[in-house]
């Protein structure tokens, strides 16, 4: 076989593989140069990769791969189906952006002589994400959260603010926690089923009907995906952590960390336990409706009233996360896709947010000196001092409030559909009275930065870096074009929730 | 204890040996209990102790950080690239089967390599952590002598 067919027949373990080798080999190299060329190569090829699979996936259907060509269910299978293809396109694309961001960004934020090991931490934690989305099975997901979690921590940790470490402590400690329940979870279902291998696992628990070890399963990988999820009330740890870490770090993972985790969340719900069993048979939508309901007002209604630029975006990512809890609490097809099409939605507006945040904060540093944390108060007359990075934030703050053009806007509109179609009126205020708390921060953020003026002393312009403005401004695009043409979106995302509803 | 004849003398005798095991449980892995796992470990034990015994500088010497951290990124390598082997000899990735053309025989030939991959990398990255450890200890030490402004 030609290296061409060896690579097209083993595209979905060349996904994982190609950053997970390419970590160790920048260990190898040292110099931080040929770690940032390694790392930029192969974060190119999974994105390229990822878009290869997609076009397998659409026009030949799934696609399984054996691991060591041991046939599943006995061996590992690698699982290519349109959710997981438009997964890993999010997540590769997402690293193919920072990449390229983070030699500028990391030369101020992160010592000289931690260079390489950022890569090496950056390479794992990739080929941890991308391997929990592609592989078919359950034990296979909980290895790859760890290589994920793990490669995370140490990545908040590189923050310059001593406050990094405490904040990547406390993210070990409750990852920790809910690594423990997804193992209990799958270990529950091991034992009722026989089998790892998710489809074969489907298949078994529909014939074997329900029991109570397969609730106990079922609660307790709801706890520990919502943990790792940050589903309210079990956000605590996600606030510090994009704070604090660096924030090429902050932005790569608030596109993506989270949502891997909600992937996981949707395939254990639709393609294991099966729709019948999850939301009608239990209380799990209604608990999961309050749940993001809170998620939408008590993190917005925090988010207005923090001080630090970054920490007020955190919290509203938590609410973010709620919308796309709440389009899963209705199983139903517009439900879903309003879920699927916000997972990439999101992904790409608080990603081009925390980019340019990252932007700003090297702005307003002194030459030479530690970023500062974006604070209010060194806000104030932003606008005339960085032009394009305020402007930035503020159009990825109005993808954030829904406003018609942006991407935000698809999802807030999937949601209402879904809540008219299940005649709850009153959602539909409720979703439109959270998007209006999103208004308030983001017009603080106006406030602040257009009509202060700047301290005597620093009205220089000192707009952030070209490497910088122009990845951030590149997933700004995107939010826009995905606001306008939604054929890729929401219609694979709707393929998808037709299937995924349907399907049992 | 650098100074205690007896634990000297006992440590001499018995590295080589703790060695040998932890090549005996290597590459009998295959047939009996063992592994690249539990032999790095083991193979990491007998360097710790040989530290524990005559101190952190001589074992450094003889195992220095920078040979670790080549090792640990080579274990991954060697097990990744008798993955990607395989994959070039037209299997899957990870395929043992094609890497000989007996498959049972290829079979042995996969999992030797794994298991020597993974030796180097647990055995590497086991002598790091204590490495570090014992560098904190260190520090603390030195607060230490600083604070009561004298030696031990």
């Amino acid at each position: 076989m030609s290296i061409g067919q060896t690579i097209g027949a083993n595209l979905p373990a060349l996904q994982v593989v190609t950053p997970l080798l390419a970590a160790p080999l920048v260990l190898l190299l040292r110099s931080p140069r040929l770690a940032y060329a390694v790392t930029l190569a192969a974060s190119f090829a999974s994105l390229a990769i990822a878009i290869a699979l997609w076009q397998q996936v659409a026009t030949m259907g799934p696609i399984s791969y054996a691991m060591g060509s041991w046939p599943p269910p006995w061996g590992i299978e690698y699982r290519v189906d349109r959710l997981s293809a438009f997964v890993l396109l999010l997540v590769s694309l997402m690293a193919a952006v920072v990449v390229p961001y983070s030699r500028t960004s990391i030369a101020r934020e992160i010592p000289a002589d931690s260079h390489t090991l950022y890569y090496v931490m950056f390479l794992l934690c990739l080929a941890g994400l991308l391997g929990i989305t592609i592989t078919g099975d359950a034990f296979n997901i909980f290895v790859f959260l760890e290589v994920s979690s793990l490669s995370t921590y140490v990545l908040i940790a590189f923050g310059r603010d001593r406050r990094a470490l405490v904040a990547s402590y406390q993210y070990l400690i409750m990852g920790s926690i809910g690594a423990t329940f997804i193992v209990i979870g799958i270990g529950l279902l091991y034992l009722m089923t026989g089998t790892l291998n998710l489809v074969d696992m489907a298949g078994r628990l529909a014939a074997g009907g329900t029991s109570r070890p397969v609730l106990a399963a079922l609660a307790f990988l709801t706890v520990g995906i919502s943990l790792k999820l940050a589903l309210f009330p079990l956000h605590q740890w996600l606030p510090n952590a994009y704070t604090h870490a660096p924030s090429a770090v902050t932005a790569f993972l608030a596109a993506t960390a989270t949502k891997v985790s909600v992937y996981v969340l949707i395939r254990f719900y639709f393609t294991v336990f099966g729709e019948s069993l999850v939301f009608h048979k239990l209380p799990l939508p209604q608990i999961m409706l309050w749940l993001s309901l809170l998620a939408m007002f008590a993190a917005n209604a925090v988010a207005i009233s923090q001080n630090n630029l970054k920490r007020l975006f955190a919290y509203s990512s938590v609410a973010q996360i709620g919308y796309i809890t709440l389009g899963l609490s209705f199983d139903s097809v517009n439900g879903l896709t309003a879920s699927i099409v916000h997972l990439f939605n999101h992904g790409l507006a608080k990603g081009a947010i925390f980019l340019l945040i990252g932007g700003l904060v090297i702005g307003i540093a002194k030459p030479g000196a530690v970023p500062p944390a974006p604070t209010f108060d060194r806000l104030a007359g932003l606008a005339r001092r960085m032009p394009l990075t305020s402007f930035g934030i503020v159009l990825g703050g109005l993808s954030l409030i829904g406003v018609p053009g942006t991407a935000g806007f698809i999802t807030k509109w999937y949601l209402i559909l879904a809540a008219m179609e299940s005649g709850q009126w009153w959602l539909v205020a409720a979703i439109l009275l959270s998007s209006l708390l999103a208004v308030a921060y983001v017009w603080r953020f106006v406030e602040v930065a257009y009509f202060r003026a700047p301290p005597a002393g620093q009205e220089e312009r000192c707009e952030a870096p070209l490497t910088m403005l122009i990845p951030a401004w590149l997933l700004l695009a995107a939010t826009f074009w995905f606001g306008l043409d939604t054929s890729l979106t929401v219609g694979t995302a709707t393929e998808i929730a037709q299937q995924l509803v349907r399907g049992q | 204890m650098k100074m205690q004849m007896v634990p000297r003398v006992i440590a001499k005798l018995l590295i080589p040996f703790i060695l040998l095991f932890a090549l005996y449980v290597q590459f009998h892995g295959d047939f009996g209990p063992g592994g690249g796992f539990q032999a790095g470990v083991i193979l990491a034990a007998a360097v710790i102790f040989y530290g524990l015994i005559y101190g952190l500088p001589l074992a450094r010497r003889a195992v220095p950080d920078s040979l670790l951290e080549v090792l640990i990124a080579a274990g991954v390598l060697i097990y990744g690239g008798v993955g990607v082997i395989g994959m070039l000899l037209g299997g899957n990735f990870l395929d043992y089967f094609v890497l000989d053309s007996d498959p049972v025989h290829g079979q042995h030939r996969g999992i030797f390599w794994v298991e020597v991959g993974v030796a180097v990398t647990v055995s590497s990255v086991m002598l790091k952590i204590f490495y570090m450890f014992a560098d904190r200890a260190n520090l603390e030490d030195e607060d230490v002598t600083d604070e009561t402004g004298g030696g031990t």
